[in-house]
């Protein structure tokens, strides 16, 4: 019972300000999609059009290949979950699980039947009678999936839903989302900032930037090769470079690398023909745990950071103010397809 | 320490005690010790009588004025709702912008420049025998006679109070809706809700409390009210405000303050059942 959704030059224009700018989309059913990207680059915007509540400016929304554009939000097969829950305060969680089908015109018998089946899913059982603002944030969001699900939607729609939770629950809540999309076999679409949330979670990830898709396709593959300097800089753990005369003589346009492919070595140090070198002075190196973190500027000022493992560090070599020479190997470089 | 912030609580807080004290509490104290006083024509007598009351409870009178009371509060409290929560309804949210609210707001609170006795006297033009209303009908030929019940009628005091009183029912319930959190609609719309199942569901609950405060403060405006009676009314009809007004003027104090305070408790109930109803330090 999943629905897939395409997008098609889909376009959102207010007061003359384009905030989505005539993007393409294809999201297979039954997938967990997160559309990634700063705050202000669209991605709300587009779940918003997705969901039936925002008003779309010119293109297309299909969900399993018919044209939903003008549908109710209801009629599209979509569900959404707010960002703040947006649970009625008036209601408790059984008749705001249960709303759905209120409307639907389902006996009270009947939804209440419903919904105590579907708190049961979300493990909320005990809580069925209190008013949410009894409930914590976690135990929150868990009546709002509940109420998103409650009438069998084929996309559910999740506007940053772990923002507002600790870091602790959000991991924990992050896999049970993932677990649940999995068991139900819908489609989810996800709007975040995180990446790390982003990359532990999507199937199909989708990096937006000023009402655009930079980058879209499996997280493992953005990160191996992101597609601009705009995705290498978001999704974080790489360095961007503009090579000139001086340094970088051997690149022929900006390129990125990742931070943990970089290795230092002494400025003198001889280095195999398979690497690229350049040489750099240490601003920091910071202890990070599993890694080193260590910050170094390129003599044309250009900041680099590296992911150095423990084993690999040379107190006598990496020290902050020591001239050094960063390299990496040539295959590791990943050239954007289109210079900017 | 916290026995020394106590006291400097209590002289915080003693000028308006002194305050409500000379101008609350002992005008009622008198107006309760008058009650029980004799009087005859022309002079008062110090008494504890229960005549004024026995009087008072019995009197068809009375019972007429109270029920004519009732039946404007009524009539005002329906009228003012359904008009002040199409007003809020509309000002929180079909406009958009916080400027256009203001100046909407604004607008509203125009006839409030006068006095309410200027702003009643002003129907007269409109509704009289020979009034705008009655002459526009006359000459388009609709009427071929003067419509009567538009002045000195209770139809004309019911228009008075809808019209002096809206205002007060607008503020509290747009008060309340501009604190229905947006998301709340979508969700309900995101549930397959139309129009009126929002409005059922979602902002007719939520706006309760604003709708409670707003019939609180209409119902005892009209109760305690009888300027609006004795201009609009054209003495034709009397309420209690009228009766008491019209004792006070025949120098009959002590059966006048007897009106006064079976008056004041019978709103007192009123108010002990709407606050039931609504936690008013939450809207504060």
């Amino acid at each position: 019972m999943a629905g897939s959704v395409e997008l098609v030059k889909l376009t959102k224009a207010y007061d003359g300000q384009t905030a989505v700018d005539g993007i393409n989309l294809r999201i297979p059913d039954g997938s967990y999609c997160c559309l990634l990207g700063p705050s202000g680059c669209g991605k709300s915007t587009t779940l918003r059009m997705i969901a039936g509540h925002e008003g779309v400016t010119d293109g297309d929304i299909l969900l399993n290949n018919r044209n939903v554009t003008d549908r109710s939000p209801r009629q599209r097969g979509t569900a959404m979950m707010f960002q703040n829950y947006a649970l009625f305060p008036h209601l408790s969680c059984r008749d705001n699980v249960a709303y759905g089908l209120k409307i639907a015109g389902q006996s009270k018998a009947e939804r209440h039947r419903a919904a105590d089946e579907m708190l049961e899913l979300v493990n909320m059982s005990q809580h069925a009678d209190k008013l949410p603002t009894q409930l914590s944030g976690g135990q929150q969001q868990r009546i709002a999936l509940a109420r998103a699900l409650i009438c069998r939607p084929e996309v559910v729609l999740l506007d940053e839903p772990l923002s507002a939770l600790d870091p602790f629950l959000r991991i924990q809540m992050r896999k049970e989302l993932k677990q649940l999309q999995r068991d139900l076999g819908l489609t989810f679409i996800h709007v975040t900032h995180s990446q790390e949330e982003a990359f532990a979670l999507a199937d199909l990830a989708v990096v937006m930037n000023d009402g655009v898709i930079e980058q879209s396709g499996h997280p493992r593959r953005i990160f191996e090769a992101p597609a601009s300097p705009f995705v290498a800089h978001f999704i974080g753990g790489h360095n961007v470079l503009t090579p000139n005369a001086d340094t970088l003589a051997g690149e022929a346009s900006r390129f990125s690398i990742r931070a943990d492919r970089l290795g230092i070595a002494a400025a003198q140090t001889d280095l195999p023909e398979s690497s690229a070198r350049v040489e750099a002075i240490i601003v920091d190196v910071e202890f990070q745990a599993q890694f080193y973190f260590v910050e170094a500027r390129l003599d044309d000022g250009q900041a680099v950071m590296c992911y150095l493992p423990e084993a690999q560090l040379d107190a006598a070599v990496v020290a902050p103010e020591q001239r050094v020479a960063l390299y990496w190997d040539r295959a590791a470089v990943n050239r954007f397809e289109a210079p900017q | 320490m916290s026995a020394s912030k106590n006291r400097h609580a209590y002289w915080q807080a003693s000028p308006l005690t002194l305050v409500l004290l000379a101008f609350l509490v002992f005008p009622i104290i008198v107006i309760g010790i008058v009650s029980f006083w004799n009087y005859n024509s022309y002079s008062l007598i110090p008494d504890f009588i229960f005549d004024n009351y026995a009087y008072l409870l019995t009197s068809p009178v009375t019972l007429k004025a109270y029920i004519n009371t009732f039946q404007f509060a009524f009539l005002a409290w329906f009228f003012t709702l359904a008009i002040g929560f199409t007003v809020a309804y509309f000002l929180a949210f079909h406009i958009h912008s916080v400027k256009a609210q203001t100046i909407c707001f604004l607008i509203c609170t125009v006839p409030f420049f006068t006095s309410n006795i200027i702003r009643m006297i002003s129907w007269i033009p409109l509704l009289g025998r020979n009034g705008l209303v009655n002459s526009s009908l006359l000459s388009a030929g609709i009427i071929d006679q003067p419509l009567t019940f538009l002045l000195y009628s209770d139809f004309a005091v019911v228009l008075a109070y809808v019209h002096l009183y809206s205002l007060f029912m607008v503020v509290p319930i747009f008060n309340s809706m501009m604190r229905i959190d947006r998301s709340l609609v979508e969700a309900a719309v995101d549930a397959g809700a139309n129009a009126f199942q929002v409005l059922r569901d979602v902002i007719v609950p939520l706006s309760k409390s604003g709708i409670i405060v707003g019939s609180i403060f209409v119902m005892t405006l009209v109760m305690g009210d009888f300027v609006t009676v004795k201009i609009m009314g054209g003495g034709i009809t009397a309420n209690v405000g009228m009766m008491i007004y019209n004792e006070i003027s025949l120098l009959q104090y002590p059966a006048a303050a007897a009106g006064a305070v079976v008056l004041l408790a019978t709103v007192l109930m009123m108010l002990v059942i709407l606050f039931r109803l609504v936690d008013i330090r939450k809207e504060l």
